[in-house]
């Protein structure tokens, strides 16, 4: 099999992979190295699905000793196999560098023969790319469930950032899809991980010149859309694995059926993408904004609203916090309002030690105005000549195509479960009841 | 404050000229209504004044920005003047003026429109320039990496920093082909120089054999059932496309000119 052909077979079975950044550590190349690295990440290009590409994804091996029933690559599956070996895949990850096609590698591969064979394999490569080419550049590589922690340790000092994949949100779920893992086959690597990234810190304090141990952080991976857990649950499964295993990002992977099974949406399904963006804009609002899961959700709703955003969501529920005056709201506090993210509220606290903010100025800063307005004041004022009914609220929240299915769902009320991912026919979902709704739109206006 | 004058200047095009203009403007407590470059000047019929470039002068007004209004002021106003924002010449002399009003507070003014203007194009340069980060293809003459781009602002000077910690040991060069420069570079060496014409030899077979294996890769990592066309048109636009060796496009045609007059040396 030439080099063409494997090259499209082990990207093909890598794709589904979302932890795709070069995000997280800056670097230099060596002398007589090849290869930097830059905190923010650096995209390459983007695929036609308008994914980023920045690193080389594929798998070592699509070849898998493992039957996980929602993965391309499980045993069972009558697919094309191929490996490379990993002086290929070395020379492959530094002629594309060279002509800055990618910024780096990201190694995954199935279980060739044992999980610590695999590991092996995965070492040799990333030690030809390190020691033989110098390379410097940006190496995320995945962790191979079951292997052992010495070669896990190994792998961790070549590699950037490495990744344990939750995959499926549940211990029932992963039993009864992927009988070849478990949750402590998931959780013991990245707990070791974590631990090691630890000990690491306090060792380069010590010695400076301590091999740095996956500096660019963990990551995982969870499919959506596969089982049925809730948003809810999703959340709070990310909210705590940001505690207590530190990780850098989780990443939600709308679930694309590639295998026919009973236990599984069927192979017409489309993926849940609408899903997948709520649960990340939420994942930001964990990370960025001060959020906690409970706030977002909770055990009377436990999904998402599709029709807005979870952070207007939220605030429309908690109308009693606002309107803000933006000339005096702490940072955290404006970032809570609805079109008012991380850049422009820096801008706001910057912008107002040089006087009192209008909002004309405000648009100036990037504030999205036409969802801001109904939550904030400018010295006491709201804004000029805005008439406010629920109407327009709703129409400045949502957009053409969502107010059109909102006033479709809501004429269709008959009581008959709408498609599952437009579930909550109300607009507010913890909003509960219709009067409530009236009153929490109007009342502060 | 001096009045707008009906009065255009005209500059030589480089960071110093204009900073003679500051320097002008405050002599004479007067305000141009444009500052103009001297092609631009011909066949207007407004008064124009030609402000020649005063290396003292130009040293002076360099020296007080840092001091009147910080270092971070003159590295955002040096910034400011590689973007391709029109009349970005007055914007930058009007910015300082309210520089030397302000303080290092002017950069926090950020509602104000010159500021606000100043802001934007910088962003847009920002912007620009970390995506060529990204989207430059080189393509290996024997051993020599070459890319060529065609960025709207002046991005070269921004590019330096991030291609030579990259490629330490390599030689590498990069043509803007809008503003006719290119960045050299050989191991520990770089500079920015003119280049208004480079011809570049057909890829030979590696170089074919990779943009090749490349095309594979692109093509295999798309989930076709999320096919988006527009979210990437809106990532990546059409615009960079031309010399992304992915799409097998404006690559294929050789050999290719930049046309101009006079000719850049490029010693490897």
């Amino acid at each position: 099999m030439d080099i063409f052909d494997k090259l499209k077979i082990l990207t093909d079975a890598a794709k589904y992979d979302v932890a795709c950044t070069s995000s997280g550590v800056n670097k230099k190349a060596a002398t007589g190295g090849i290869g930097s690295a830059a905190a923010c990440g650096i995209c390459h290009s983007f695929a036609g699905d308008g994914r980023c590409i920045s690193l080389l994804k594929v798998l070592l091996t699509n070849v898998c000793a493992y039957d996980c029933k929602y993965c391309v690559n499980r045993r069972s599956n009558d697919t094309p196999r191929a490996a490379f070996t990993p002086r290929e895949l070395a020379d492959l990850t530094i002629n594309f560098y060279r002509r800055n096609y990618i910024e780096g590698l990201f190694l995954s591969s199935g279980v060739l023969k044992t999980p610590d064979y695999t590991c092996e394999q995965m070492i040799e490569a990333l030690r030809i790319l390190r020691e033989e080419y110098r390379f410097s550049g940006y190496i995320h590589a995945k962790a191979i469930p079951g292997a052992d922690s010495a070669l896990i340790a190994r792998l961790g000092l070549l590699a950037d950032r490495m990744s344990v994949n939750i995959e499926l949100p549940s211990h029932n779920s992963l039993q009864l899809l992927a009988p070849d893992k478990s949750k402590h086959s998931i959780l013991a690597p990245m707990g070791y991980i974590q631990n090691r990234i630890q000990e690491n810190c306090t060792d380069i304090i010590r010695y400076h010149h301590a091999p740095k141990f996956v500096p660019a952080g963990q990551s995982t991976q969870m499919i959506i859309g596969a089982t049925p857990e809730t948003d809810f649950q999703i959340l709070n499964l990310a909210e705590g694995l940001y505690r207590k295993y530190r990780l850098k990002r989780v990443f939600f992977s709308a679930y694309m059926p590639v295998a026919e099974d009973s236990l599984l949406p069927a192979p017409e399904t489309k993926p849940p993408l609408l899903r997948e963006h709520r649960l990340y804009q939420a994942d930001w609002l964990l990370r960025f904004y001060g959020f906690t899961a409970n706030e977002l959700l909770d055990q009377q709703h436990q999904s998402f609203n599709p029709y807005i955003d979870p952070k207007c969501n939220w605030a429309l529920n908690h109308m009693e916090l606002f309107p803000l005056d933006v000339n005096r709201a702490s940072y955290s506090d404006l970032l809570r309002v609805p079109g008012i993210g991380v850049i422009s509220a820096k801008r706001i606290i910057t912008a107002r030690r040089t006087g009192r903010l209008q909002f004309d100025g405000l648009k100036k800063l990037g504030v999205v105005l036409k969802r801001a307005q109904y939550f904030i004041t400018c010295g006491g004022k709201a804004p000029g000549g805005l008439k406010v009914t629920p109407d327009t609220v709703l129409q400045s929240l949502l957009s053409e195509k969502a107010l059109g299915l909102y006033q479709h769902d809501f004429s269709h009320q008959t009581g008959m479960e709408q498609l599952s991912l437009f579930s909550p026919p109300s607009l507010l979902s913890s909003g509960g009841k219709q009067e409530d709704r009236g009153k929490c739109l109007t009342a502060p206006l | 404050m001096p009045n707008r004058t009906a009065l255009m200047y005209c500059y030589d095009g480089s960071f110093e000229g204009l900073l003679c203009c500051v320097f002008e403007s405050y002599e004479q407590k007067e305000i141009p209504l444009d500052i103009l470059l001297p092609e631009m000047a011909q066949g207007i019929l407004l008064p124009v004044k030609e402000i020649i470039t005063d290396t003292a002068k130009a040293g002076r007004v360099l020296g007080s920005i840092p001091q009147k209004m910080g270092a971070p002021t003159l590295e955002f106003v040096r910034h400011a003047f590689l973007t391709c924002l029109a009349h970005k010449e007055l914007y930058i002399l009007l910015f300082l003026r309210l520089g030397y009003r302000y303080g290092p507070a002017v950069l926090s003014r950020l509602t104000d429109p010159v500021v606000d203007k100043l802001f934007k194009a910088v962003k847009h340069l920002a912007k620009e320039s970390h995506l060529f980060k990204g989207f430059v293809r080189f393509s290996i003459f024997s051993n020599v990496l070459v890319a060529e781009i065609e960025p709207k602002n002046y991005v070269l000077p921004l590019l330096r920093q991030h291609f030579c910690e990259r490629y330490p040991e390599e030689h590498f060069l990069i043509v803007d082909k809008t503003h006719g420069m290119g960045l050299v570079y050989r191991p520990y060496e770089s500079a920015v120089i003119p280049i208004r014409k480079l011809e570049l030899p057909e890829p030979d077979e590696n170089e074919e054999y990779f943009r090749r294996l490349w095309r594979v890769f692109y093509d295999a990592v798309e989930i076709q059932g999320r096919h988006n066309p527009k979210c990437r048109m809106s990532l990546m636009p059409k615009r960079y496309w031309k010399y992304m060796t992915e799409f097998g496009s404006a690559q294929q045609k050789s050999p290719r000119r930049l046309e101009g007059s006079g000719g850049g040396k490029l010693h490897f």
